[in-house]
């Protein structure tokens, strides 16, 4: 190397050598680099310039407000392609809160920001009065419910008028947390020693993994009505509740039984000669232990789970992308189709992306905890 | 120990686990007899009737795409045997290109390049994290929002892109062409038994032979020999512009590409994720140790790295694959190929 490419103070700073170690390492990693920064520099300016710089957010290019489709400036001005964000804002309440009626919207909004505070002691478990937290978490459901369904002094909203994000929170996070306890009894089953519990289990486990999750919600759509004796008809969405509910508690018992067998056959033999009985070694020494490990593979298939929500959309639910749809059908806004589609894609992607964060981080939590 | 009977039905581990589980089973067969009381009632009181009877009625509806023929005379048995051959296809060329893309992808986010590797990561976080429904009607309608076919995009020469499917040319067998496929297979029977020739040779002898490029050379000259010798036996029949359609050639359909690249496309990401895991599961020793034996870079890549990372890239993989195949219902599955019907459905059942 010659003395000038040594003594170049570029190079030699920590970004140069950054710079040379991960894209200018080899004739054909330059190759490569230049190709990559084409390729991003090409799709990047297309999409930035169709989602923002030549996009309308609520005035078209001629300043005017966007009332409806027509005022859209790519349908003025035919070279024009930029995206018209007008009909999120103009649907921004449906793809909330569905067809709920807006004087009683504040239910859904408190319900919405009491979630987190639910949902955060579970997740993270060195929070400062994690236990209060946690009592908060199991009261959740029942508030919720009275928020959101009504009860004494609310007036009653019926879960038809419920829709978009609401209907795919619900979905994702009742379905999960009603899946979790039946998961649990399912992958102690499975483990169990006595045959017939535990080749129930394993048939049931494997009949619904082995299914579809459209096929159960049409099972449940179709059949429950008639499962059930006169009188008692469920509505759409708990019908599909059902199906979500069991359809996951299959998934999560196979995440648990997972987190079972990792736990070494001393920790039960140990506990048993204690003196302590089934349950009290199972909930006190096995699933503690058991759940920790399982925790990953549950957020996993709770990602799983949260997108295929979205199939609701088949037997007539609206959720998000059903809300979505429903808006590309109305004339006003027609065709606008990448816009909806993308905020749609958007909305999902910050959820799951933040779960399989979170996920992530476990993981990486748990490797160093077991090391120490 | 006590002796009292009752005690023992408590305390006694097998008389205990004896009596619960006669107990899930006798309440498991109530909960089976009430059911199915109360199904059969509800069944009577609508008028459904139950049974495999309808299999044989005729379907009533039409399919668009059928690998065998059918019209909507046919039976329900029929139109459901064509939506499996059609599950099949989807899901063989799905799993088709979700393996090269999610194989491709994978060892693209194992590169040393810095910006190509996130290139790769974005792809793969923004399609893992957004539903695979979604996915497939973006594509579906990006796909028939494409030129209609007077202003089709003309590629390649014969192939044509327009909103009504991909148009491309059709091949026509000839006689002959038989000689040709039966020469492959030959080719590639002979070149297994050449191998484990080989094979046994270099191990008594010690010398090497290039077997990969000589049974490469086998398997691609054979069947373009015999090709030639036949006298070409294939023909083309080119998509042309006729009115307001294309004749001749072939078609893929819009629904039948927008499902398969949205599924194939949203596989892939998972794909690639299990190959790079398999790939970094293997221990850098592996590689060290090989390099130290003095092997060449791409021996080290084949004889050591890739079989130790496929027996963790395996398994995952082929839970992939079922996933994919399961995906596939999301099109009513007797009436695949008819994508947009339920949603249609769906729209004139809500009214607005």
């Amino acid at each position: 190397m010659s003395s000038a490419v040594i003594n170049n103070p570029l190079l030699r700073s920590k970004t140069g050598i950054w710079l040379k170690k991960n894209l200018f390492s080899s004739w054909l990693n330059t190759f490569i680099t230049l190709v990559s920064i084409y390729f991003i520099w090409q799709v990047g300016s297309f999409f930035l310039s169709w989602a923002i710089f030549d996009a309308d957010f609520l005035v078209n290019f001629r300043g005017e407000v966007i009332l409806d489709r027509t005022y859209c400036s790519k349908n003025i001005e035919p070279g024009l392609h930029g995206a018209c964000w007008a009909i999120i804002d103009a649907r921004f309440y449906q793809f909330m809160y569905g067809f709920y009626p807006a004087e009683e919207v504040w239910r859904v909004n408190l319900t919405f920001l009491l979630l987190p505070l639910a949902l955060i002691g579970i997740f993270f478990d060195k929070l400062p009065y994690r236990k209060f937290f946690i009592y908060f978490t199991f009261i959740f459901p029942f508030i919720a419910y009275y928020l959101l369904y009504g009860g004494p002094t609310l007036s009653q909203v019926g879960t038809n008028k419920w829709g978009g994000l609401l209907v795919t929170l619900f979905l994702g996070v009742t379905g999960i947390g009603l899946a979790f306890p039946l998961s649990i009894l399912l992958a102690l089953g499975r483990r169990s020693q006595m045959p017939i519990i535990s080749s129930m289990c394993v048939i049931f486990i494997e009949f619904i993994r082995g299914v579809p999750l459209i096929t159960l919600l049409f099972t449940a759509n179709v059949m429950l009505p008639l499962f059930l004796p006169d009188g008692i008809s469920p509505d759409n969405l708990l019908r599909a509740l059902v199906a979500v509910t069991l359809f996951q508690s299959a998934y999560m018992a196979e995440a648990i039984r997972g987190g079972l067998q990792a736990i070494p056959r001393g920790q039960v033999e140990a506990a048993r000669s204690m003196g302590l009985t089934y349950w009290q070694s199972t909930r006190k020494i096995i699933l503690p232990q058991a759940l920790r490990i399982s925790i990953p593979p549950i957020v996993n298939t709770s990602i799983g789970l949260f997108k295929d929500t979205s199939l609701v959309l088949i037997i007539g639910l609206f959720d998000l992308l059903g809300i979505g749809r429903a808006a590309l059908a109305d004339m006003s806004w027609i065709k606008l189709y990448y816009e909806v589609y993308v905020f749609v894609s958007l909305v999902f992607f910050i959820f799951c992306f933040a779960m399989s964060r979170y996920s992530l981080y476990l993981e990486k939590k748990l490797k160093t905890d077991n090391s120490q | 120990m006590t002796s009292n009977p009752l005690r023992k039905l408590i305390f006694d581990e097998k008389i205990r686990s004896v009596w619960i589980q006669a107990l899930v089973i006798g309440l498991f067969a109530f909960l089976v007899y009430t059911v199915s009381q109360t199904t059969a009632y509800n069944l009577e009181k609508r008028g459904i009737g139950t049974g495999f009877e309808f299999l044989h009625m005729s379907a009533g509806y039409d399919i668009s795409f059928s690998l065998i023929d059918f019209t909507s005379k046919d039976t329900h048995l029929k139109a459901y045997f064509v939506g499996v051959l059609n599950t099949l296809l989807v899901s063989i060329s799905g799993i088709f290109l979700a393996t090269i893309l999610g194989f491709l992808v994978g060892v693209i986010r194992l590169s040393s390049n810095w910006l190509f590797r996130n290139i790769a990561y974005v792809y793969v976080e923004f399609t893992r994290n957004v539903p695979v429904l979604l996915q497939i009607i973006l594509w579906y309608s990006i796909l028939i929002h494409l030129p209609k076919v007077k202003q089709a995009v003309q590629f390649l020469e014969f192939f044509y892109l327009t909103n009504r499917g991909l148009y491309s040319p059709s091949p026509i067998f000839l006689q002959g062409f038989g000689f040709v496929l039966w020469s492959f297979i030959f080719a590639l029977v002979f070149t297994f038994f050449l191998k484990r020739y080989l094979k046994k040779k270099q191990e008594t002898t010690g010398k090497q032979y290039p077997i990969f490029y000589i049974n490469s050379a086998i398997i691609i000259f054979t069947p373009i020999l015999m090709f030639y010798i036949m006298g070409m036996p294939i023909e083309f029949s080119h998509p042309v512009i006729k009115g307001f359609n294309f004749q001749g050639g072939m078609v893929l359909r819009p629904e039948f590409m927008g499902m398969l690249l949205g599924l194939s496309i949203y596989t892939a990401a998972f794909i690639s994720e299990t190959v790079r895991s398999g790939i970094m599961a293997v221990s850098k020793g592996q590689r060290e140790a090989s390099q130290a034996l003095g092997l060449k870079n791409n021996f080290i890549m084949r004889l050591i790295i890739i079989p130790q990372a496929l027996r963790v890239i395996i398994p995952p993989l082929t839970s992939q694959y079922l996933n994919l195949t399961k995906k596939l219902i999301i099109r009513n599955s007797n009436r695949l190929f008819r994508f947009s019907s339920w949603l249609w459905w769906y729209f004139f059942k809500s009214n607005w």
